[in-house]
C-alpha cells in the first residue's frame, strides 16, 4: 500500500493535518511574514513603524560596514567548519572502525556535550581561557621550563611571562565555535562512514594503495554526501551563532547575529534588523540550494 | 594499548592504531576538560575560578538560596516539560500526515514544517519578539505558569519539526501490512493508531522527547526575545550572571544542570540501550 490520497479518508487527514498546519501558519509563517514586511518599513517616531515598501534597509545593509560583517561571519563560519572537519574526520573514522563494544560509548562521549547546555559549555571555556585560567597557566609553565632549559645550557633566560589574551578576541570566537560545533560534524560523518562498503577499502589496500591514499581516493569520495551534510550542519548554525561571539568575542569580533540583536535592543531600528535577518535567511537558503544541487549531480550520472 | 595487544591489528582496525587513539583521546579531553574544571571549581572555597582553596558546598547553598535563580530553573523545567509534551503530539501527528497521505502542495508543506530547523535562532527570536510584543500585544503580567506561554509557544515551534524528522524516519521502516491486518481484524482508525502505530513509533518518540527537552532547556536566544522583561529562564539568568560577574555560584548551578543532563541520558540509556540512542542521531 503506497501513500493514500487525502480524499479517500478526509476525516483522518483533517485530524492529522489541521493541528500542525494551523500551528505552523499561526506561530511560524505569520511571525516570519511580519518580519519580512518590517524589512520594507521605516521608523516613524520611537515606536511607530510605517510600512512604506522602501528598499532603504536593504540598501543600508550593502554598506561597507555591514558587508564586512557578513563577510567576516562567513569567513569565521567557514574556518570553524574546516577545523571541525579536520578534527572530526579521524574521530568519525575511529568510531566507525571501533569494536562493537566500544562504538556506542564513543558515540555517547561525542553526544553528551551536544546535550549539555550551550551557555554552560561556553562559560566553562571562558573559565579555562581567562587570563588567570588553566590555558594560560599551562603556557606559563611551558614558558618557564623553556627558560630554565636555556639557562641550563648556559644561554640567557627568556623574558618573564606575560599572560596571553586568549579571551575576548577573534581567536576565542573560533575556538569557542569549534568547541560547540564539533559534535555536529562528527555525527553525520560517522553516519556516512558507517554505511560504507568495507570490502572496497580492503580491495584498495590489497591492491597496494597505502592507508592515506585509500582514505583520500576511496573513503572520502564515497563518504562525500556525509561530508557535505556534516559541513552544512556545522556551517549553518555557526553562521547564525549569537552566544559565542557575544560572550567570548571582543569589540571587533561581532558576527551578523550580534548586529541583528543590537538593532532590536540598543539601536532600536527594527526595520533594519528585519532586513538583516532576512538577508541571513536568504544566505541559508542559498547554501541549502547549493547542497541539494550537489546531491543531484551523482544521481544524474 | 595497541602496542601490547595480543592479536595483530587487522588492516581496517584503524581505531587500534596508536595515533588514532591519541587523536580520539585528545578530542575527548578537549570536549570534557572545560566541563570537568567547571564542576571541580564549583566546590572551591574561593571567589575566583583560579586557585584551589579547599572544599566547600557553600556555593551550592548560595545558588539554591538565590530565589531568582531557583525560579528561573523551575520556569525552564516547566517550559521544557510542556513544550516537549505538545511538540511530541504535534510532531508525531505531522509525521503521520507526511508519511501516510498524498495531498496537494505536499512539498511546500513539508518544506515549511522543517524550516524552523534551519532558520537561525536569532531570526526566529526577532520574529517572536515582534509577533508577541508588538502584534499580539501579548500580556506580560499573567500569573504563573501562563506568563511562560509565549516562550512555550516559541519552543514548540522550533522543537516539533525535530520530532517530526525522527518519527518520520522511524515510520519509513513500518510494514503497512500490519495496519491492514489490524483493519481486517476490525480495528478502527483510532485503534490502529493507538495499538499498532504508536508502539512502532515508541523509540522515535522517546528520542524526539529527549531532543525537544534538551533543545528547549538549551535555548537562550529565543527565550530572551520571546519572553517579557519579567519572565526569566535558567539560561537567561545564567547569561546575565556570566555577563556581569563570573562567580562560583554559576559553577554550582551549571554543575546541577550538567548532572541533570547526565541523569536524563542515563534514563534514556535505561529505556533504550546505548546502541539505539546512538542510532537516533
Amino acid at each position: 500500500m503506497a501513500e493514500q490520497d487525502w480524499k479517500t479518508n478526509k476525516r483522518v487527514f483533517a485530524a492529522v493535518s489541521l493541528p500542525t498546519l494551523l500551528w505552523t501558519l499561526l506561530f511560524f509563517v505569520i511571525p516570519m511574514a511580519i518580519v519580512w514586511f518590517y524589512s520594507f518599513g521605516e521608523n516613524k517616531g520611537l515606536t511607530e513603524i510605517e510600512f512604506s515598501g522602501t528598499l532603504e534597509n536593504y540598501k543600508r545593509a550593502t554598506e561597507f560596514l555591514y558587508l564586512g560583517i557578513f563577510g567576516k561571519s562567513f569567513a569565521v563560519a567557514a574556518l570553524v567548519t574546516l577545523i571541525c572537519l579536520i578534527i572530526g574526520f579521524p574521530v568519525a573514522m575511529a568510531i566507525t572502525f571501533a569494536s562493537e563494544k566500544w562504538r556506542p560509548w564513543l558515540l555517547l562521549g561525542i553526544m553528551l556535550p551536544f546535550w549539555t547546555n550551550l551557555l554552560i559549555r561556553t562559560y566553562a571555556l571562558m573559565i579555562l581561557l581567562g587570563s588567570q585560567g588553566f590555558a594560560n597557566k599551562g603556557l606559563e609553565a611551558l614558558w618557564s621550563s623553556a627558560s630554565w632549559l636555556k639557562t641550563l645550557v648556559g644561554m640567557q633566560p627568556l623574558p618573564t611571562w606575560e599572560p596571553v589574551q586568549l579571551l575576548f578576541n577573534n581567536f576565542a570566537v573560533v575556538f569557542g565555535l569549534v568547541y560547540v560545533h564539533l559534535p555536529f560534524m562528527v555525527l553525520p560523518l560517522y553516519a556516512a562512514l558507517d554505511r560504507l562498503d568495507r570490502s572496497l577499502i580492503e580491495a584498495s589496500l590489497d591492491l597496494g594503495a597505502g592507508h592515506f591514499r585509500t582514505i583520500m581516493r576511496i573513503v572520502v569520495p564515497l563518504a562525500a554526501p556525509g561530508i557535505v551534510a556534516g559541513v552544512m550542519i556545522t556551517l549553518i548554525p555557526a553562521l547564525g551563532a549569537y552566544l559565542t561571539p557575544d560572550l567570548m568575542g571582543g569589540t571587533d569580533s561581532q558576527m551578523i547575529a550580534n548586529v541583528i540583536e543590537r538593532q532590536f535592543k540598543k539601536a532600536n531600528d527594527w526595520p533594519f534588523g528585519a532586513a538583516l535577518s532576512f538577508i541571513l535567511i536568504y544566505a541559508m537558503f542559498i547554501l541549502i540550494a547549493l547542497q541539494s544541487m550537489r546531491r543531484k549531480v551523482p544521481e544524474a550520472r | 594499548m595497541a602496542i601490547f595487544s595480543r592479536t595483530p591489528r587487522a588492516p581496517l582496525e584503524y581505531s587500534r592504531t596508536l595515533w588514532m587513539r591519541l587523536w580520539v583521546g585528545a578530542v575527548m579531553v578537549f570536549l570534557y576538560a572545560p566541563l570537568v574544571v567547571l564542576m571541580i571549581f564549583s566546590f572551591n572555597d574561593s571567589k575566583r575560578n583560579v586557585v584551589w582553596r579547599g572544599f566547600t558546598f557553600k556555593y551550592y547553598d548560595k545558588a539554591l538560596g538565590n530565589d531568582v535563580l531557583v525560579e528561573a530553573l523551575v520556569n525552564s523545567l516547566t517550559i521544557a516539560a510542556l513544550a516537549t509534551l505538545i511538540s511530541l503530539i504535534l510532531g508525531a501527528v505531522a509525521a503521520v500526515m507526511l508519511w501516510r497521505f498524498r495531498f496537494p502542495l505536499k512539498g511546500a508543506v513539508d518544506g515549511t514544517i522543517s524550516l524552523p530547523i534551519i532558520v537561525p535562532e536569532i531570526c526566529m527570536g526577532v520574529a517572536f519578539l515582534i509577533f508577541f510584543a508588538k502584534w499580539l500585544e501579548w500580556p506580560t503580567d499573567l500569573i504563573w505558569p501562563f506568563n511562560l506561554g509565549a516562550i512555550i509557544i516559541a519552543h514548540i515551534t522550533f522543537c516539533f519539526p525535530f520530532v517530526t524528522m525522527v518519527v518520520r524516519s522511524r515510520l519509513a521502516t513500518f510494514n503497512r501490512e500490519q495496519e491492514e491486518a489490524a483493519k481486517d481484524l476490525g480495528a478502527g482508525e483510532w485503534a490502529v493508531f493507538r495499538d499498532v502505530l504508536i508502539p512502532h513509533m515508541r523509540p522515535a518518540l522517546i528520542a524526539g522527547a529527549l531532543l525537544s527537552f534538551t533543545l528547549s532547556l538549551d535555548d537562550f536566544v529565543i527565550a530572551s526575545f520571546a519572553g517579557g522583561p519579567d519572565t526569566i529562564t535558567f539560561p537567561v539568568k545564567v547569561y546575565s550572571m556570566v555577563r556581569f560577574s563570573v562567580t562560583p555560584e554559576v559553577n554550582a548551578a551549571s554543575t546541577l544542570l550538567i548532572l541533570l543532563t547526565i541523569l536524563l541520558t542515563a534514563v534514556a540509556l535505561k529505556l533504550q540501550g546505548v546502541k539505539a540512542i546512538a542510532e537516533t542521531h
